[in-house]
């Protein structure tokens, strides 16, 4: 199988714009290398031929747990909402959505 | 040295007032915290409610619970409702929890008394309480040192006696190596024992809380009270608790104990011979002892950081400014995401952020985390076998002993190598206690690791309490200098 490419500078500024984090040029530089010394290190996962093997996604059985629809006490709001950078008529504010076009 | 069960029971019968304990602890922390740096945040001033309330109850007859009065320290990553939990992050500064995690209620069902919050390596990612926001914690007995991580604030408050209890949470070996870096015991449950509702999330499918404490009983006593179904968290087990304390003297004669060549191998001279002389130890106990050896352990390091940076990053896409937290202003909502994320997070957490981003990212996604996945249930496979021959493993729980504060912070690998030997119990989502085995050439503690299949916590605990009525007489709470 084809060994996957050596991780360089665009890809962390792309998976870093996925991430929403913003880098400095320096930043970028020291991520670039650290990160790549990780991945470096992840190369004898990715030579390893695992066919047949299935994935793990989680050490024990996950199944939907369900349980009575009974109204319960929850959150209360004022005390969630208390803790918002930012609240109006009992909801959370945010900056506009829709913003200038890209 | 007194035990929590002793501690417990002089509050139960009225001999001692749950005050003058949290006093006790106060002063401890008053004294030495300014150097330590264990706690980021003491309350005060609910402990000494909860302790008083404590003293009422038993004045008027009714029995608080089997912790009693007993102060304990919470890793800021527990949800403490109306106390600050910040996650060591300045993204979460300031905020209090709107509800109390199951470990920590419970806590208070039992009659501890929470004393404080304790630092951490941010979000939980790191292993030596560095990369903590507000500064890193010191090992007690060197204050160059670190005590470990991610747990590291716990640990250190325990080992310097501020508290005889504490909780942490392992994700990769975060109770157990500032355990055995700071020579307390800790220790992982089975995935799924203890309850992770109100513990922040970092790897969701690798998280585990655990006990951190001076001996094998105490620990136990701890994971006896916060273990147990909750049906708030999905994938709690649902069957009791195990019943740990009173099997913990039966001994090890006939136990079949496998001395992993992985989990010694590669590790420093000194801590190698000290696992050597546990599993002697164990022999003349009555123990059947052999070797072994679980090559895929070596795959599990790389598998690890894939994996828990895959989940971590997608846990911490929720710190967006919008319902909790920090938030920097931005002209529109994703400006602001930007700003705060980018404001909000120290370089860990955006390195493993990036590089889970990258792990699942289209094009990488099969030959990484795919991979990654595999690998962990080869890892599965590989205990099950080894579980055939033998029914507990022992190695060490950490390569060296404490290292040099900022030796390693600018080397990720080399501080991701520090979790080298507790990685596999968060993958197969197994059982392991780091446990105190004398010191090595520094003079500094030790921690011999017992590893066993799910849910044998029972069997766990009987073998940590022959090792560490093994250990090195002196040395086990020795301050630093006992180098011999």
């Amino acid at each position: 199988m084809n060994d996957p490419p050596e991780l360089g500078r665009s890809d962390v500024a792309h998976v870093a714009a996925l991430a929403r984090l913003e880098l400095t040029d320096e930043e970028l530089d020291r991520f670039t290398g650290q990160l790549a010394r990780v991945i470096e290190h992840a190369r004898d996962v990715a030579a390893l031929d695992v066919g047949g093997v299935a994935p793990t996604a989680h050490p024990v059985p996950l199944g939907n747990v369900l349980r009575a629809d009974d109204v319960r006490p929850s959150l209360d709001r004022a005390e969630v909402l208390s803790q918002a950078p930012d609240t109006e008529d009992g909801r959370f504010k945010v900056p506009r959505i829709i913003g200038d076009a890209p | 040295m007194t035990g929590v069960r002793d501690l417990a029971a002089s509050v139960r019968a009225g001999e001692r007032s749950a005050v003058s304990v949290l006093d006790g602890a106060l002063s401890a922390i008053a004294d030495r915290d300014t150097e330590v740096r264990a706690f980021l945040f003491v309350c005060e001033a609910e402990a000494r409610a909860a302790a008083e309330a404590l003293d009422d109850a038993v004045r008027a007859g009714s029995d608080p619970g089997p912790l009693a009065g007993v102060p304990v320290a919470l890793k800021d990553n527990l949800c403490t409702r109306g106390i600050p939990t910040t996650c060591g992050s300045r993204i979460l500064a300031g905020w209090h929890p709107p509800y109390d995690a199951t470990v920590v209620a419970r806590l208070r069902g039992a009659g501890a008394v929470v004393v404080g919050k304790t630092n951490l390596d941010e979000f939980a990612m790191g292993s030596s309480t560095e990369n903590s926001s507000t500064g890193p914690t010191r090992h007690p007995q060197d204050l160059s040192r670190v005590p470990g991580g991610s747990s590291g604030g716990s640990a250190a408050a325990v080992a310097a006696g501020f508290v005889p209890l504490g909780l942490g949470s392992d994700t990769g070996g975060s109770v157990r190596q500032p355990a055995a870096l700071c020579g307390v015991v800790g220790m992982k449950p089975t995935y799924g024992l203890v309850s992770r509702y109100g513990l922040i999330a970092f790897a969701s499918s690798l998280d585990q809380i655990g006990p951190l404490a001076r001996t094998v009983e105490d620990a136990a006593v701890l994971l006896e009270v916060i273990a147990g179904h909750d049906e708030c968290d999905s994938t709690s087990i649902d069957r009791p608790a195990p019943m740990l304390v009173r099997s913990l003297d039966r001994g090890v004669d006939g136990v079949r104990v496998g001395v992993c060549a992985e989990l010694v191998d590669g590790t420093a001279p000194d801590v190698a011979a000290r696992v050597e002389q546990a599993a002697e130890a164990l022999e003349k106990a009555g123990a059947e002892v052999a070797s072994v050896s679980v090559p895929e352990v070596r795959f599990g390091l790389s598998a690890y950081y894939l994996i828990a940076p895959a989940e971590a990053s997608s846990n911490l896409a929720r710190y967006d400014g919008v319902r909790y937290g920090l938030r920097v202003p931005g002209h529109d909502v994703a400006a602001m995401n930007v700003a705060t994320r980018t404001a909000g997070f120290g370089p860990e957490v955006k390195r493993r952020i990036m590089l889970g981003t990258y792990a699942l990212s289209a094009g990488y996604y099969d030959a990484y985390y795919g991979k990654a996945q595999r690998v962990r249930t080869l890892m599965i496979q590989a205990f099950a076998r080894a579980y055939e021959r033998f029914d507990v493993l022992l190695g060490a729980t950490a390569p060296t002993t404490a290292f040099a504060l900022g030796e390693r912070v600018d080397d990720p690998m080399a501080m991701y190598m520090s979790d080298v030997c507790t990685i596999p119990s968060n993958l197969t989502g197994d059982p392991a206690i780091s446990v105190p085995f004398g010191t090595g050439r520094d003079g500094l503690p030790v921690g011999v690791q017992v590893l066993a299949p799910a849910l044998e916590e029972e069997l766990l605990f009987r073998v940590a309490a022959a090792v560490e009525a093994a250990a090195p007489a002196g040395d086990r709470t020795s301050a630093a200098g006992a180098v011999r």
